[in-house]
């Protein structure tokens, strides 16, 4: 029962980081159709924000307020001067200029910070932990488990209510309909793109307390996430959600159970899918 | 068609080059040319499949790799043989490419990425976890290669210029036979695979069967460029089937262009030449990489040699592909 429910707290937590860097990634895949392989680069961008916040300021709330629009700010650049000049192009092109960029970046944070992993403290009203039948629990990775219903609840109603909500699912929808009624795209496809970047980089920051800030943290989250966006079907809200807790789970339950091919389970999830259901799980069928 | 002189010039000139090489390069340099002929057999074998049939694969050192590991495994545990164990390898990628090309062939462009892309990480956690056959993440080392036995000669391969010049004829074998089959019918029907996939069903073309065709072809020769570079390294190793070995021949291609057969194999000299002029002042090489990247793909997509011979092409004043 205690392993049972380690397990089911470690693998919630991961697919709630995972949830949040997903979303971003399967929202600028839906509205924009890029898939873009520095989603995971910006994830870690802001972890080392929030990691170098920390230092400055010393306090973790800081760090998880200031850095992610640093990193909204970055991906605006990127979209309007690296991938607004491939729309309409092969979409071969864009894959590979987005992984330019993960390069870039990834090579670029060990270059400012180094190679070597750092640790952020969570913060002091977080740290410590609670005791859960007769096992203690770190209580920064439970309020990770809190909060990312939270998070999916807040993102369901901005896209259910709000004015911009409406505006990036219809964008998604039919993307050359929503121009022909007014939808200025190129400022809709900036605001996504940094919008995604935001979220990916929220989940940065509050992955630094819960794991170590590393360079090869985006290489890692980048292909789970691919995975996620995939089970759960590309540009899916829902799907995001539910492929990341299937994806956390499997890491986390797969670990204890099958460690000898739990490297391999995601892939051969994702094999599965991809040949039987090939829009994902929540994908709507073409 | 008569070829022109210029034509012939381009062709033979590196080729002159790479025969005259090892007896005035320094050993070091032989030995860069030995991977950069490897890398440019492994990144050739990447762009039939992305610039001919226009499929992007981030899984091809899955097979890469698994050829490496094929013929070390063929040498400890079979017949102390090169032949052998290149034979095992062809068979065995070959083999492996037609089972996980069966599922990618299905899907397209991103979808056939990520699928490749799964597949490719499916047999790296096997090379890495499988550890009473494979090593671990050790690798598999500790093998002796064995002489070279061609029926008028036989030397050691422990001499970094023999070992040159079996990788130049194996990679010139593998580039004849590419060079063949995008000049052939067969190559006309992959490019228009990648430029209009549903006209050429509609005019009865087995789109999938074509497609499964270049993707072992494609998975073969990378096998055999694993085992070149398994050989080379004396080691297989399971960074050798990582995703990001595949990101390599992507780099490769990339830089040297994908439209042109041999694009990829410049781009690997590209690469590595650059490498080392970079690591010599900084350890930080992918950011120059990416930086580079991301400007030839916004401004010369067609890579330097695809970049080169447009401007050629242009100055004789008639169009090329």
């Amino acid at each position: 029962m205690d392993a049972f429910l380690a397990n089911l707290f470690n693998g919630l937590s991961w697919g709630m980081l995972l949830f949040l860097i997903s979303i971003g990634l399967t929202i600028i895949f839906g509205v924009m159709g890029v898939l873009n392989f520095a989603h995971g680069s910006l994830f870690m961008l802001g972890a080392y924000l929030c990691m170098q916040f920390v230092r400055w300021t010393g306090s973790f709330w800081t760090g998880l307020l200031l850095g992610p629009p640093l990193v909204a700010a970055v991906a605006v650049a990127i979209e309007r001067f690296f991938l607004r000049p491939l729309y309409g192009r092969d979409v071969s092109l864009q894959l590979l200029l987005t992984f330019g960029l993960m390069l870039f970046l990834d090579d670029g944070v060990r270059l400012i910070w180094g190679a070597a992993y750092h640790v952020v403290q969570p913060p002091d009203a977080l740290s410590g932990s609670v005791a859960i039948f007769s096992q203690s629990y770190p209580l920064y990775r439970l309020f990770l488990v809190v909060l990312g219903p939270l998070v999916g609840l807040a993102l369901w109603a901005f896209f259910s209510f709000t004015l911009w909500g409406k505006l990036l699912r219809a964008a998604a929808m039919d993307r050359q309909m929503a121009e022909i009624v007014g939808v200025r795209v190129p400022v809709l496809f900036t605001a996504v793109f940094a919008f995604g970047a935001w979220l990916a980089a929220v989940g940065g920051a509050l992955a630094a307390p819960h794991q170590s800030v590393g360079p090869a943290m985006g290489e890692r989250i980048i292909i789970e996430s691919f995975i996620v966006v995939v089970i759960g079907g590309m540009g899916s809200f829902p799907g995001a959600f539910v492929g990341a807790l299937i994806l956390g789970l499997l890491n986390s339950f797969g670990t204890t159970f099958f460690p000898q091919v739990q490297m391999a389970l995601p892939y051969i999830l994702l094999a599965a899918i991809l040949l039987t259901r090939p829009r994902g799980l929540f994908g709507a069928e073409s | 068609m008569k070829p022109r002189a210029g034509t012939l010039f381009a062709a033979a000139a590196p080729a002159a080059f790479l025969l005259a090489a090892p007896f005035f390069l320094s050993t070091y340099w032989v030995m860069i040319l030995t991977e950069i002929l490897t890398m440019s057999l492994f990144a050739m074998s990447f762009n039939l499949l992305f610039g001919y049939t226009g499929l992007l694969s981030f899984g091809q050192a899955g097979i890469f790799g698994a050829g490496g590991y094929f013929a070390v495994l063929s040498l400890i545990h079979g017949p102390s043989s090169l032949w052998a164990a290149f034979a095992a390898a062809l068979l065995g990628s070959a083999l492996l490419s037609m089972i996980i090309g069966w599922f990618c062939v299905r899907r397209d462009e991103i979808y056939f990425a990520i699928l490749t892309l799964g597949f490719g990480m499916m047999l790296f956690t096997v090379a890495h976890n499988w550890r009473s056959l494979t090593g671990g993440s050790d690798g598999l080392g500790g093998f002796t290669l064995p002489p070279l036995d061609l029926l008028f000669w036989r030397g050691s391969l422990a001499d970094p210029r023999h070992f040159y010049f079996l990788v130049l004829g194996v990679v010139f074998l593998g580039a004849l036979l590419l060079y063949r089959m995008v000049h052939s019918p067969f190559g006309l029907l992959l490019r228009s695979i990648r430029e209009n996939t549903q006209r050429l069903s509609f005019v009865g073309a087995d789109v999938r069967a074509v497609r499964l065709c270049a993707f072992v072809v494609a998975g073969t020769l990378a096998g055999l460029a694993g085992v070149l570079f398994a050989f080379f390294n004396r080691i297989a190793s399971p960074e050798m089937l990582h995703w990001s070995f595949s990101g390599k021949a992507v780099l490769m291609t990339i830089l040297g262009g994908s439209g042109v057969l041999f694009g990829p194999a410049v781009g690997a000299a590209i690469f590595y030449v650059l490498e080392h002029v970079i690591t010599a002042h900084t350890t930080n090489w992918m950011v120059f990489l990416g930086a580079i990247l991301v400007v030839l793909v916004l401004a010369f997509p067609r890579g330097v040699l695809g970049s080169l011979l447009h401007l050629a092409a242009r100055r004789r004043g008639r169009p090329r592909p």
